[in-house]
């Protein structure tokens, strides 16, 4: 596509899965009224492994909502796939996320007292999968992220790299194009975040999955293939990341 | 869906077993009062019916006073009384009628040595024997000359002979009832049963010329009985006696009854209608138990929303639509309250078969009134769960994600 940034490098060569058109997202009205994205382009092909940093409050976080489908934009157009989704309605997004989208969190997010298996089978169940079909699939999932006989066990059973595991697995049982990861390594050692960053370029070098990760810590950005960084709701640079650790 | 939702639904219930235990505790006892109360009461009614079929379902009832106003209600307005001429009259006069009997009863203490025993005496005749099906077990009838003569003999029913000789001979023992010495001459068929909560083998029996004279002091009679021929319409012979009746007493045409006549069926429904308007009464009020339980249910499933919140906003995330988070929480009411239904039926049911063998009335469980709890608690938990599952469905994401 030729409509990408200059800034993006080389990035342009892959074809456009998400692109962000103008984007603002404002919150509250008049007086009140926050600018947390001030009119904001990015594309991003299938198979990037693309880092968002920069300081809080400048608009990183709400530009992987807007990506993620979790929020809609003020003003602007989100091309996804080539529809537009910035007008898609509640359930329409559910949708989406269901079967396009996958979800990293800092706090892992899984539901307690719930086995592994079965917060891995979860988006499954929601997409109304059959329980033997389900089962296979996330039993696969769990392997994919090494954990291979702790299926059983409960979130309160799992150390935090082990819980960010089954996280991955439940983001990636449903095989979507985008993996959306936000501060995935924020509550883990700087070993455990290694292994973590390891697993998730893996899957973007073996399954083509696109990755967009939020991080503040640039250690952790190294790992990707490209680095944007917002300052105050604008795209402030857009680089090629040069020293790829892996 | 529905299976896999239910599942979930069990699960998150467990979970929090005491809370959930408490959160139904008020459906339980909602729907174990309406069950105990009906149960109950169904089965009194039952035991009326049943009473009134020993006492005989071909019996009318005569007495003075007009119809309107009720059994024992004849002390209203002055009605003539009745005579021993008149049950003389029905006997003869009524082809129908197998047998006609003086019926005149006082409550009175009867003495016997030390003992005293408060019992129910009544004057009547051997016909009595007849009207009643109640033969004399042990000992004898009344001998023609004693009913003509008001002589003090009596018949015992036996609870009277249990209280007053206890296990020792009556006969040929005199008893006291106020100031007449009454020899004892039989003994009753035990009935065995009570019934409208008294005991029918609580009582004396003596000829009604003795009653008239040395009880009451005076000729009349209070109450007839008439017994009813074997396949005899009751209807009919309740018309031939009201025919009969109005001419004795010379009621002129247009004029109302001033007797009634009363079949066992109409004071059976009489009482049944009794037992219904109680037994409603207090279902109404174990149903006000239940409206406030699916409060409850609301109260604790809202509670719940907002604790799980964040597990709200994780399968939005996911993929969960409105609908399903929706459905999901509305499902878990619905398990929530007929779980409670169901442990509500089985105490109900405990309760009453306990309280029907307090009352010792039968144990007759209903099928459709435990349907009709089941879903009235279903129709509680749809109610009351909808309002919390909406403000879960309808979460934002981002924000229940960021809940604490």
């Amino acid at each position: 596509m030729s409509d990408v940034p200059e800034t993006a490098g080389g990035a342009g060569r892959t074809a456009s899965l998400i692109e962000l058109r103008g984007i603002t997202k404002v919150y509250g009205h008049g007086e009140a009224a926050v600018h947390a994205l001030r009119g904001v382009d990015l594309s991003v092909g299938s198979g990037e492994f693309v880092a968002i940093m920069g300081p809080s409050g400048s608009g990183k976080s709400t530009a992987m909502n807007i990506m993620g489908c979790l929020d809609t934009p003020t003003v602007g157009s989100y091309h996804f796939s080539g529809y537009e989704v910035s007008r898609f309605d509640r359930d329409q997004r559910a949708l989406l996320r269901r079967n396009y989208l996958g979800f990293v969190f800092q706090g892992y997010n899984l539901l307690a007292r719930t086995s592994a298996l079965d917060n891995v089978e979860l988006p499954l169940i929601y997409q109304g999968m059959k329980a033997s079909e389900r089962h296979g699939l996330a039993m696969q999932a769990l392997a994919r992220v090494g954990l291979e006989g702790r299926e059983t066990h409960d979130p309160s059973e799992l150390s935090g790299g082990q819980q960010q595991r089954v996280a991955i697995a439940r983001a990636i049982v449903g095989r979507p194009d985008v993996l959306l990861a936000d501060e995935p390594t924020g509550n883990l050692d700087t070993e455990r975040s290694r292994e973590i960053m390891d697993l998730l370029t893996n899957l973007n070098k073996t399954e083509n999955m696109t990755i967009l990760m939020v991080t503040h810590e640039p250690d952790m950005a190294e790992y990707a293939h490209r680095i944007v960084t917002f300052v105050d709701g604008h795209v402030a640079s857009d680089k090629r990341n040069t020293a790829m650790v892996a | 869906m529905l299976l896999e939702t239910t599942r979930l639904a069990f699960s998150a219930i467990l979970r929090n077993a005491l809370r959930s235990f408490l959160t139904i505790l008020g459906i339980i006892i909602g729907v174990a009062a309406v069950i105990a109360m009906v149960t109950v009461g169904q089965g009194s009614t039952a035991q009326v019916e049943t009473d009134v079929s020993k006492l005989g379902s071909n019996l009318l009832m005569i007495r003075p006073g007009q119809a309107s106003q009720g059994p024992g209600s004849a002390g209203g307005a002055y009605s003539a009384s009745l005579t021993l001429k008149d049950v003389e009259a029905i006997e003869a006069e009524i082809p129908s009628v197998r047998a006609a009997t003086p019926n005149s009863s006082q409550s009175m203490t009867a003495i016997f040595g030390n003992e005293n025993h408060t019992t129910t005496v009544v004057g009547t005749d051997n016909r009595y024997l007849v009207a009643r099906d109640w033969p004399v077990e042990t000992g004898r009838e009344f001998y023609d000359s004693e009913l003509r003569a008001g002589a003090a003999a009596c018949i015992l029913g036996t609870t009277v002979v249990t209280e007053l000789f206890g296990s020792s001979n009556p006969f040929g023992e005199t008893i006291r009832i106020k100031q007449i010495s009454c020899r004892v001459v039989g003994v009753l068929e035990s009935k065995g049963a009570s019934s409208f909560g008294s005991d029918e083998d609580d009582r004396i029996l003596i000829p009604i010329r003795t009653f008239q004279r040395r009880i009451a002091g005076n000729q009349d009679v209070s109450m007839i009985y008439a017994a009813v021929r074997d396949g005899a319409s009751t209807d009919k012979a309740k018309t031939e006696i009201e025919r009969l009746m109005r001419e004795r007493r010379r009621i002129s045409p247009g004029e109302e009854d001033d007797f009634n006549v009363m079949d066992m069926k109409q004071i059976s429904s009489m009482l049944t209608g009794i037992t219904s308007v109680l037994t409603g009464m207090l279902s109404a009020v174990a149903a006000v138990s239940l409206l406030v339980g699916g409060i409850g249910i609301m109260n604790i499933m809202l509670v719940s929303v907002t604790e799980r919140t964040r597990e709200i906003g994780i399968r939005l995330a996911i993929g969960a639509t409105e609908s399903q988070v929706l459905f999901q929480f509305l499902v878990e009411a619905i398990v929530l309250s007929l779980i409670g239904g169901f442990l509500g039926i089985v105490f109900g049911l405990t309760l009453a078969f306990a309280g029907s063998r307090m009352l010792s009335v039968p144990f007759m469980p209903d099928a459709g009134i435990v349907a009709l709890a089941f879903a009235f608690s279903a129709v509680v938990g749809i109610v009351f769960g909808y309002f919390p599952a909406r403000r879960a469905a309808r979460m934002d994401p981002i924000e229940a994600l960021r809940h604490q």
